[in-house]
């Protein structure tokens, strides 16, 4: 039995540690860093910097609480496949969707003309335009 | 918390405690629920430029803010955990406590940034935009609300060495609730 399939013991207050546990405050560090760098890349003013460091970032963001926080890496395999899938789901859903809603027409189907107009926001009484 | 109690905490074919399997279950349900949404998002912030200058509203300090709030609460969760392991119940529910509270700032932020939102003109039919992110913001912070109502709970029994193994599977949950943040956060208040 791997220390990863440990059970609470039901006799026991507390029950076996079934965990390594890195530290956290440097992990928690690292993030908070990470989110300053993530506000900091739209001031650069390169579009391309602001898509890598909002969205890359994330990524790697969530890639560490999930490793670290969550311990996914310590689970049994199946759960990562079990995620992983609901994420392939996603994308999939993605794949087949999306050519409806970002193409204007396709084969044997067209938009009606009212879905080309962009949203436009309608500001409230109180409102105004920003 | 008698050995006798009726009720299986162990899979042993799944390879974990029912709970912790139950909890993963669980997530795997709301990565499609929340990847729905934010593919969903993708998708029309990709073809309406509009949805650009209605991003530009939103405000990046106070988003970057929350962030720092849930990530910091998080730590708390995970220290709480580490506590619970340790056989530390006290300990654990002051961890679980100050994740709470760690929630509860997020709530209090984000109903003063949807006030003045909403005092600005910027509703939930106002535009396509505004639709995503109140029904995105909206439905993460019924989760984040959902998991401080458990986390207290779960903190209250720990205090009393009570059922600690659950102050593992309510970390997971909540840092699950940072993870959807950590992507909402750039797609809403950076991306502009």
């Amino acid at each position: 039995m791997s220390h990863a399939e440990h059970t609470p013991h039901a006799e026991s207050p507390a029950y076996e540690a079934h965990t390594h546990h890195p530290n956290y405050v440097k992990i928690w560090a690292i993030l908070a860093s990470l989110l300053v760098v993530s506000v900091a890349g739209p001031f650069v003013g390169i579009r391309a910097v602001t898509l890598i460091t909002a969205f890359g970032i994330a990524i790697v963001k969530a890639y560490m609480v999930v490793k670290n926080f969550m311990h996914l890496n310590v689970a049994p395999r199946y759960v990562a496949y079990l995620v992983g899938t609901m994420v392939i789901f996603m994308l999939l859903f993605f794949a087949a969707a999306s050519p409806d809603v970002m193409k204007a027409r396709g084969t044997d189907w067209e938009k009606p003309s009212w879905l080309h107009q962009a949203p436009v926001a309608v500001p409230a009484e109180h409102g105004g335009e920003h | 918390m008698s050995a006798a109690r009726p009720i299986a905490n162990t899979r042993s074919a799944a390879g974990m405690p029912t709970g912790r399997l139950a909890v993963w279950w669980v997530i795997a349900s709301e990565i499609v629920i929340f990847g729905g949404i934010i593919a969903s998002y993708v998708m029309f912030r990709l073809s309406h430029d509009a949805f650009t200058a209605a991003a530009a509203n939103t405000n990046t300090w106070i988003g970057a803010f929350n962030t720092f709030v849930l990530l910091t609460s998080s730590l708390f969760a995970v220290l709480g955990h580490k506590a619970a392991e340790e056989g530390n119940g006290p300990k654990a529910a002051r961890m679980l406590y100050l994740t709470s509270l760690g929630g509860l700032t997020f709530l209090v932020v984000k109903s003063f940034e949807w006030t003045h939102e909403i005092r600005e003109g910027f509703t939930i039919t106002s535009s396509t935009f505004w639709s995503f992110y109140y029904t995105a913001c909206g439905l993460h912070a019924l989760h984040v609300l959902g998991g401080v109502i458990i986390m207290l709970i779960v903190a209250a029994d720990a205090r009393k060495y009570l059922e600690l193994h659950r102050v593992e599977l309510i970390g997971i949950y909540w840092h699950f609730v940072d993870v959807v943040w950590i992507f909402l956060f750039p797609l809403l208040y950076i991306a502009k």
